[in-house]
């Protein structure tokens, strides 16, 4: 009798893990995805009673729908493709370089982030409207870079400092200059770390809203920004649910390939030797 | 008439080379010419500057002064990638996103070549160091020899002019570091490859080198064959680190030194003098015979080959000889020792001629 109850106390706090993490992620995650297929889902029913793909068709047939999907997708890739190209090698030499003011420097991308961003994007828009930056894409990929700087700057860092100089230092040795060894070793042997980072800054300019709001509207219109909109003008759940899902698709098919990526990696036993 | 200029030339000179990291001086006017083919071991105390060297000659560290020249061009001002050397890395330093063949062959295809000779040359080495098939391999699932036996065939590939090796086995257990290092000695000779090794392993030095650099402090010691490194150091400190060495404290008085009764005639003024005598150079004499020191047997320590005895002499004093296996000894025996060798140092350090003792 008192080895069951032992038993019952052990899985109790799991359990309950369980239970909060049911309620808290999957339960509103699941309403989300129950809304999209549902067409009648009155009170009193646990679950939809007519299911179909009717606000499917109506959101896929809207031009402004696709439209939203496509500025999105070309603006997290270009926003992506920038603060690469723009933050790594900044990294880099964060990692590998002494100069005056470094560590300074690398905590003002901590401020950055702990500023109230809605106030940060007012005083940027101020910025861009004499520029003549707001409403046009430009101004988004901007203000989306601002965004992307601490996690494209403080996880390389990370990544680079763990590589062995001597690798750097043996292609060095074999003829490769400063950029190719970058490139060739540098790069490659901070993978996982920076795939991660490039992912997280992809699928957070995709969900990104405030900022986008703010400089791009009303020419320009994200998926998060158009969904603002279309619950703003009538609430019908299920515009939303359905716009949910779709989003979810791009953060998921990259989430898989980041896991494929990592996992051959791992397969390949080389990490850390 | 250049071949014959060049002949002349060292393959590698090094000049005067001082390096400073901040106010702390790392390579203290360093000087030392090889010539093509020679395996030169630097050796030395952990912090010495031997790595230091290495590091300039390959082109990481920039000298704070002084002149590199290979094949009696300067290289002083060329980054490591447009220097003739390769460098084989403490812990291997092997790209482990790569496989063996990539490793191996990405010095290669920088130089542009063909990818038929890539794969070619790329084979050759492998067999070279005993790794045929080991071509699709990833660092990773290879073992700690085997690692460093691609590390050495990712810069052999190359045919640099130097061959640069720091601490290269250092990080693998005893039996494999024998082995490892007797290959890079046949691959050496057979390439006739210029090495510069750097070791704080002196039995490594001393199997390995056609000469050895003691270092101590950023400076040279000794220069030398291991044969005369051993047998005739130069310095106190080289007497010291190298092999098992006694180090007896004493003055010199009248003309003499004095190792218990015995007299050593010496070419050195008054004052604190240190002998030093192999263990293999003391013989074991009747006690009472001429020219020899008795104590007492405190410690046999059974090595295989011979036997390690600690003998005391006097209260501060304690000798360790080499006793052959034929001779039957236990601790508390009396013996009596004759020194057949000795070395003297002075004061500063430095080796000074001393006679066989004279008298008892």
């Amino acid at each position: 009798m008192s080895a069951i109850l032992r038993k019952m106390v052990h899985e109790l706090p799991g359990a309950l893990i369980t239970l909060l993490l049911v309620g808290f992620i999957v339960l509103p995650i699941a309403g989300v995805f129950l809304w999209a297929f549902a067409e009648v889902w009155r009170y009193p029913s646990i679950l939809p009673t007519q299911w179909g793909f009717r606000f499917w068709g109506m959101m896929l047939g809207r031009a402004d729908v696709w439209e939203a999907f496509r500025t999105s997708l070309l603006l997290s890739v270009i926003v992506t493709g920038l603060s690469a190209i723009i933050c790594l090698p900044a990294a880099y030499a964060f990692a590998r370089l002494e100069f005056p003011g470094k560590s300074l420097l690398l905590l003002s991308f901590l401020t950055i982030q702990a500023f109230p961003k809605f106030g940060l994007y007012i005083a940027i828009a101020t910025i861009f409207f004499s520029l003549g930056l707001v409403g046009t894409f430009t101004g988004v990929v901007v203000v989306q870079l601002v965004n992307t700087l601490l996690l494209m700057i403080w996880i390389p860092v990370g990544a680079f400092q763990n590589v062995d100089i001597r690798l750097e230092e043996a292609a060095r040795d074999v003829g490769a200059g400063p950029i190719r060894t970058f490139v060739s070793v540098t790069l490659p042997q901070a993978g996982p770390a920076i795939a991660a980072a490039l992912l997280l800054t992809f699928v957070g300019t995709f969900y990104e809203t405030e900022g986008a709001f703010l400089i791009g509207a009303p020419n320009i219109r994200t998926m998060p920004v158009l969904m603002i909109s279309l619950i703003n003008n009538q609430i019908v759940v299920q515009y939303g649910a359905v716009l949910s899902v779709l989003l979810w698709v791009p953060s998921f098919i990259a989430l898989l390939f980041a896991r494929k990526i990592l996992n051959a990696r791992t397969i390949a036993g080389g990490v850390g030797a | 008439m250049r071949d014959q200029t060049r002949s002349t030339l060292d393959k590698l000179s090094i000049d005067h080379i001082v390096k400073r990291f901040g106010p702390s001086v790392a390579v203290d006017d360093v000087s030392l010419s090889i010539p093509t083919g020679e395996l030169v071991c630097l050796l030395g105390p952990s912090g010495c500057g031997k790595s230091t060297v290495l590091r300039m000659v390959a082109g990481f560290e920039m000298p704070s002064a002084g002149r590199i020249a290979i094949d009696g061009e300067d290289v002083g001002t060329l980054p490591p990638n447009r220097r003739p050397t390769g460098m084989v890395f403490q812990g291997h330093a092997l790209w482990s996103h790569m496989t063996v063949a990539q490793n191996i062959a990405f010095g290669l295809k920088l130089r542009h070549l063909p990818r038929a000779t890539v794969n070619q040359k790329v084979a050759e080495v492998l067999e070279l160091v005993g790794l045929k098939g080991f071509e699709h391999r990833h660092p990773g699932q290879l073992s700690g020899g085997q690692q460093q036996r691609v590390a050495i065939a990712r810069c052999v590939v190359l045919e640099p002019k130097i061959l640069l090796m720091d601490e290269p086995f250092s990080a693998l257990d005893a039996h494999l570091r024998v082995r490892l290092r007797e290959e890079v000695r046949t691959i050496q000779r057979r390439l006739g490859l210029t090495t510069v090794f750097v070791t704080h392993d002196q039995e490594e030095a001393l199997t390995l080198a056609d000469r050895i650099v003691v270092m101590n402090a950023g400076r040279i010691e000794q220069i030398g064959t291991p044969d005369s490194i051993y047998g005739r150091p130069g310095t106190r400190f080289v007497a010291g680190f190298i092999g098992t060495m006694n180090m007896i404290e004493t003055r010199v008085q009248g003309g003499a030194a004095r190792l218990g009764p015995i007299a050593i005639a010496v070419d050195a003024p008054e004052g604190p003098v240190t002998l030093a005598v192999r263990p293999e150079d003391f013989s074991l004499v009747e006690v009472g015979s001429a020219g020899s020191v008795a104590g007492v047997v405190e410690r046999i320590i059974d090595l295989g080959a011979f036997r390690m005895a600690d003998i005391r002499i006097d209260a501060g004093l304690v000798l360790k000889a080499q006793i052959g296996k034929g001779r039957r000894i236990a601790v508390g025996d009396t013996l009596a020792l004759r020194p057949e060798h000795l070395i003297l140092f002075g004061a500063d350090g430095t080796a000074r001629p001393a006679a066989i003792p004279i008298a008892a």
